[in-house]
């Protein structure tokens, strides 16, 4: 196990999953995470860990440094110090193709549709790693979204927002993670499309015991969601609680969530 | 009548190999966003190797095989070791090092067999079949041509349609940050896509010398007409790619079997075909624009 955790980690006590499992294992743990953008302090002495059979939602304004953090933590950003630990082991050095096969999925910003792929091949590059994979597989995830299998030999670029995060979504779960870290997944979304979206997702963390961190700046709808939420400004952690102390602090959401 | 078919097989032999180079320059363009200036020395290479290997007595397809095989291994040590630190990072720098690249590989080929004018067997003939007792403008040599372009062009297509690892290349030509987080090694998938696209670099080159001379420089022309090709398709698009090297293939033809003094015109026709379809479809006939959006 590694060493104990800084003190702005609290346990999560609102959300869905409260009353279910006591056994929350942290899956994920970023120590101290900090990461320059040139001059730019963009992560500045992050920690924060996120639970198996949790949303972890991470909060704040444009420049907060939400993205970064998604990115150092999947290695496409490499810190300047600190570590990223996934199940105990050091992953802050892994390259960024290896981190799939450790159970980690990233859904970058802007969804990461490969436009010029059918819908099909889209679902097909995200489980390549893992060698052949049974059409069941395929089913389950075009049962999870109809509206995508109806579509899957249309090429990915004609299909509509909501469309492009399910089949992301839907991507990311071909690869089977027991981390998924998903940037601003309402980015553009109408607000049904949106609830539609993070109601899949608590049912998937719930039945999959998955760990999602969350970025968001819909603060208000990621905390309707998550169980746990973090919220940085300026690149460092302003307050991490339960997401239901956090949507009752009146105070924090007007200075920072903007809500 | 006969001419006319005599000048049409022939533009479409000739397009048919300015098909194969536009299709290597585009292959690297989609992976890398690299135009490869350098392909055409790499290919002339290949055709120096394949041509050593017929003059100690091997045969042509030995030949061929051999220097299919190492242009193959140019292509993904150029990659690998040239190539890779540019990569990603201003667009000049790329396209100094190719131009370098270009002279350099030339330059090699001179110091190691020679600069004089040496010829390049065929394996067939170049008379026109014989039905019945007349001779029909269609000769082995360019059936052979178009037979083993288009088997090429098939076989990538199968490798890009139905195989994972063509799949894996396709998803790291497109987005080289999603495919990483997929798990994709785009390193290595880049790699393979400039070893078969020298592959197809060289048998274009190795097609274009049967029957005729090689020199180190004896693939400048086809450089010309393969970019010219590529452009016109879009530089984007392998079937763009195709198209553009037939209608070159053909216009040149026909300029040059038509046009009085046609043989004198063939070059600047090329660059008129480029401006023309250029100044009505800037992104070239196939160009995929609207698609990249996103």
């Amino acid at each position: 196990m590694p060493e104990t955790h800084g003190s702005t980690a609290v346990s999560a006590t609102g959300g869905t999953a409260a009353g279910g499992t006591a056994t929350t294992t942290r899956l994920l743990e970023v120590e101290n995470l900090t990461s320059t953008y040139g001059p730019v302090r963009a992560l500045d002495g992050v920690s924060l860990s996120a639970e198996a059979g949790r949303i972890t939602a991470v909060l704040g304004a444009n420049g907060a440094g939400k993205t970064t953090l998604l990115r150092t933590v999947s290695g496409l950003v490499r810190p300047v110090s600190g570590r990223v630990v996934l199940d105990g082991e050091d992953i802050t050095k892994a390259p960024v193709e290896a981190m799939v096969g450790k159970g980690m999925a990233h859904v970058p910003e802007g969804r990461g549709v490969i436009s010029e792929l059918t819908v099909e091949e889209n679902l097909r590059v995200g489980a390549l790693f893992r060698g052949k994979v049974g059409n069941e597989e395929y089913d389950r995830v075009y049962d999870l979204f109809p509206r995508i299998a109806e579509r899957k030999n249309n090429a990915a670029h004609t299909l509509s927002g909501g469309e492009r995060q399910m089949l992301v979504i839907g991507r990311a779960l071909l690869a089977k993670p027991r981390v998924l870290l998903l940037d601003e997944p309402s980015l553009g979304l109408a607000p049904r499309i949106v609830a539609q979206i993070f109601g899949l997702l608590r049912k998937l963390v719930d039945s999959e015991n998955l760990s999602v961190l969350l970025v968001e700046q819909n603060a208000r709808s990621a905390l309707s969601v998550a169980d746990v939420g973090v919220v940085l400004n300026l690149g460092r952690v302003v307050v991490t609680d339960s997401a239901r102390t956090l949507m009752a602090d009146e105070d924090l959401r007007h200075a920072y969530l903007g809500f | 009548m006969d001419y006319f078919v005599n000048v049409t097989l022939t533009g479409l032999t000739q397009g048919m190999i300015y098909s194969a180079f536009a299709l290597a320059l585009v292959l690297i363009w989609r992976s890398t966003r690299i135009v490869n200036f350098a392909q055409g020395s790499m290919a002339a290479a290949t055709t120096f190797i394949a041509l050593a290997l017929i003059q100690a007595g091997q045969s042509y397809w030995v030949a061929l095989i051999v220097a299919l095989l190492s242009g193959f291994l140019l292509g993904a040590i150029v990659e690998r070791v040239i190539i890779r630190p540019v990569e990603g990072g201003p667009e000049l720098n790329a396209v100094i090092v190719t131009l370098g690249l270009f002279v350099a590989i030339q330059a090699a080929i001179a110091i190691i067999f020679g600069s004089s004018f040496q010829s390049f067997p065929t394996p067939f003939g170049v008379r026109g079949f014989e039905v019945g007792d007349t001779t029909i403008p269609l000769t082995p040599t360019s059936l052979y041509i178009i037979g083993s372009v288009l088997l090429t062009m098939a076989l990538l297509v199968a490798l890009f349609r139905f195989t994972r690892i063509g799949l894996a290349m396709r998803a790291s030509a497109f987005s080289q940050e999603v495919a990483r987080l997929l798990g994709v090694k785009v390193g290595s998938m880049l790699t393979l896509g400039w070893g078969l696209a020298a592959v197809v670099g060289s048998l274009a080159g190795l097609l274009i010398a049967g029957g005729t001379f090689v020199w180190p420089a004896y693939m400048d022309a086809l450089i010309v007409f393969g970019f010219v090709a590529a452009i016109i398709g879009g530089l984007d698009s392998p079937v763009g790619a195709i198209v553009g090297g037939l209608i070159l293939g053909l216009a040149l033809s026909y300029v040059s079997g038509y046009a009085p003094r046609g043989s004198a015109l063939v070059n600047i026709s090329a660059l008129v075909i480029l401006i023309v379809v250029l100044l009505v479809r800037p992104g070239g006939l196939f160009s995929s624009t609207t698609a990249r959006r996103a």
